[in-house]
């Protein structure tokens, strides 16, 4: 009997989200008297620091970058779950890690629940639902589940043991064979991303942008954008958040001359913090945030970006 | 080229969303269905493949009778024929079993599905398909060229795209990219007409799969009213995500 759960690791790195659901793994195996045991996918590093959240046993399988996919670290889980006994599986939102969960259910016949916000209690498991506009609270109808963690819901919580890290090796192979990348490593992830400041139409034109990245800089953040920004091109698709680009929930959410659509509001509202700052005083962005400036942000940036700056010395 | 297009309905994006029936109930009075919006990306960019290669685009459906007008949507758009698993979607893995079933009785070379549904944004459907029939999938997609028996396909990975290529057949979970907004099709009377006349075959569910019941949906806590800070004053907002909000 254990919890199993798939951890992303790249260059020694793990993936915050994968903290994240080693975090649920550990209390979810507690709380059911279990063990909680890691498999590690990805190049190099030291799977240790998951001791730091309560995972005593983690496997790491050493794979180059262009062997891993969706089908052999779906091959993987799998083989390793079968080994494991696992009776729950515990993933990041990753889109990788969602695959692997949804293979992992079909072969293992387990049952799998998306945007889990919360353990499981008596049964039944609270999850976010109509693109974060509500939750729902599910009845598991299966005695085994694949849990798909909700990004920044759950949370990372310390609990340090020592982990016992076992080196493995796979044979994994799929049909799928890598040809290029093209990456740009210098930003920090959207997802994730603990601060993140957003632009949308009201910053007026893509050459304005350097006043949202010298903001986004001073704070360590990553940099969002509205969808109408994303579709004329003054940004690139991967930074559209809201109902129909990628759903964030940051602990800070700047959003900057972005009036706030249904629409958008549906990929940023789960965010802890938000901050909205645009000119006009009816904006509906007032509605969803915690702090309002209601002001031209090409005077209210610049003097932002230089009071953060004097503030973190 | 044979390819298989599913899709989903999904309550309008600008649907207030509430519930009825002690919150265990979606209100869906004066909801607006529509076909999911990163399906309708797949179905596009099916009707092109179609164009270039030749072939059929059929689309399929897990949903009630009442669903139908999605799926005419979709056949006056330019599907060639429609298929109906008649009843209620419970979740990804009933609905991917569902699909799978159908396929297996009717090789398919190429199978859009959405990235995700934008209600129950599961993302589950594409790699459930793949699980089943043994064929890869990617999703999501933002780049598709077929050359011969091979598919080329682009997807997202940390910091940026991975190119990847596969031997056909192949699961492709679609959004922005695969085509653009500017390609979608919005139908015209001529095919809303044709579709009224195309084919669109109703099947019995064949699985019994049901791995979550909902026990009440909760909308989220109403926000508190929003501080609002002098636009001359940024100091005391910094001064609030320091000390109040403890987040930078
Ligand atoms: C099916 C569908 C899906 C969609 N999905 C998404 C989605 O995922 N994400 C998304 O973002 N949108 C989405 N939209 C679009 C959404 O409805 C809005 O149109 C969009 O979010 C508006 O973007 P915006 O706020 O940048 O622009 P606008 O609505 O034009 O707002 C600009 C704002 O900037 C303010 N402003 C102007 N000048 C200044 C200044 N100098 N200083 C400060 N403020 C200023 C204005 O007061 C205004 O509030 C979707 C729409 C549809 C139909
Ligand atoms: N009821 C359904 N009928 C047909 N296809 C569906 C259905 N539900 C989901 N899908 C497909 O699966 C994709 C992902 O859905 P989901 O896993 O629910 O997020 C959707 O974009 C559709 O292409």
């Amino acid at each position: 009997m254990s919890v199993v759960v798939y951890i992303e690791i790249n260059d020694g790195i793990i993936k915050k989200g994968s903290l994240e659901a080693a975090s649920f793994a550990a209390k979810l195996a507690q709380e059911k008297g279990s063990k909680a045991v890691a498999v590690v996918i990805g190049k190099g590093g030291d799977a240790s620091v998951l001791g730091k959240y309560g995972i005593a046993d983690a496997l790491h399988y050493n794979l180059e970058e262009t062997q891993i996919n969706s089908l052999t670290v779906a091959q993987i889980l799998q083989s390793e779950a079968q080994n494991l006994g696992a009776t729950d599986a515990v993933f990041s939102g990753s889109w990788i890690a969602k695959a692997a969960a949804a293979s992992l259910a079909v072969h293992a016949q387990m049952g799998i629940v998306t945007e889990v916000t919360e353990l499981p209690k008596n049964g039944t498991i609270l999850k976010k639902a109509f693109s974060n506009k509500a939750f729902v609270k599910v009845e598991l109808q299966n005695s085994k589940n694949c849990y798909v963690i909700s990004a920044n819901s759950f949370g990372l919580h310390e609990n340090p043991v020592n982990t016992n890290v076992q080196e493995k090796t796979s044979n994994a192979s799929s049909g799928l064979s890598h040809v290029s990348y093209n990456k740009d490593t210098s930003k920090v992830s959207l997802t994730d991303a603990e601060l993140v400041v957003s632009a949308g139409r009201g910053l007026k034109a893509p050459e304005n942008w350097h006043l949202v990245e010298e903001l986004a800089k001073v704070l360590g953040a990553g940099t969002a954008c509205s969808k109408p920004v994303s579709d004329a091109g003054w940004r690139p698709h991967h930074e559209h958040v809201g109902q129909t680009g990628i759903s964030i929930s940051p602990n800070l959410y700047i959003a900057i001359g972005i009036s706030g659509a249904i629409q958008h509001l549906a990929g940023v509202s789960s965010s802890k913090n938000i901050v909205a700052i645009n000119s006009d005083p009816e904006a509906p962005f007032f509605k969803a945030a915690d702090y309002g400036i209601v002001g031209d942000a090409f005077d209210v940036l610049p003097k932002l970006t230089e009071a953060l700056r004097k503030a973190k010395g | 080229m044979k390819i298989l297009v599913c899709i989903s309905s999904v309550p309008d994006t600008t649907t207030k969303i509430s519930f009825v029936n002690d919150n265990k109930e979606f209100n869906s009075s004066g909801v607006q269905f529509i076909i999911n919006p990163y399906d309708e990306f797949g179905l596009t960019k099916a009707l092109k493949i179609k164009e270039q290669l030749g072939g059929t685009v059929t689309v399929i459906h897990v949903g009630p009778a009442s669903n139908e007008p999605i799926i005419r949507k979709a056949l006056a758009i330019g599907a060639d024929s429609a298929v109906r698993i008649d009843g209620e979607a419970v979740d990804g893995l009933m609905v991917a079993h569902e699909i799978a079933n159908y396929v297996k009785n009717n090789s398919f070379d190429l199978i859009f599905t959405g990235r995700e549904s934008i209600d129950y944004n599961g993302g589950i459907v594409p790699h459930a398909l793949s699980a089943i029939l043994n064929i890869p999938a990617i999703s999501p997609c933002v780049g598709l060229e077929i050359s011969g028996n091979e598919a080329h396909l682009e997807t997202f990975v940390d910091g940026g795209k991975e190119k990847l290529k596969t031997a056909l057949p192949v699961i492709v979970g679609s959004q922005k990219g695969l085509v653009e907004e500017s390609d979608l099709i919005i139908p015209n009377m001529r095919g809303i007409m044709l579709s009224r006349t195309k084919p669109l075959e109703v099947l019995a569910v064949q699985n019994n799969i049901n791995n979550q019941k909902v026990a009440k949906y909760e909308l989220p806590p109403d926000k508190k009213a929003c501080k609002m800070i002098d636009a001359g004053n940024v100091e005391e907002l910094v001064s609030l995500l320091q000390n109040e909000a403890k987040v930078i």
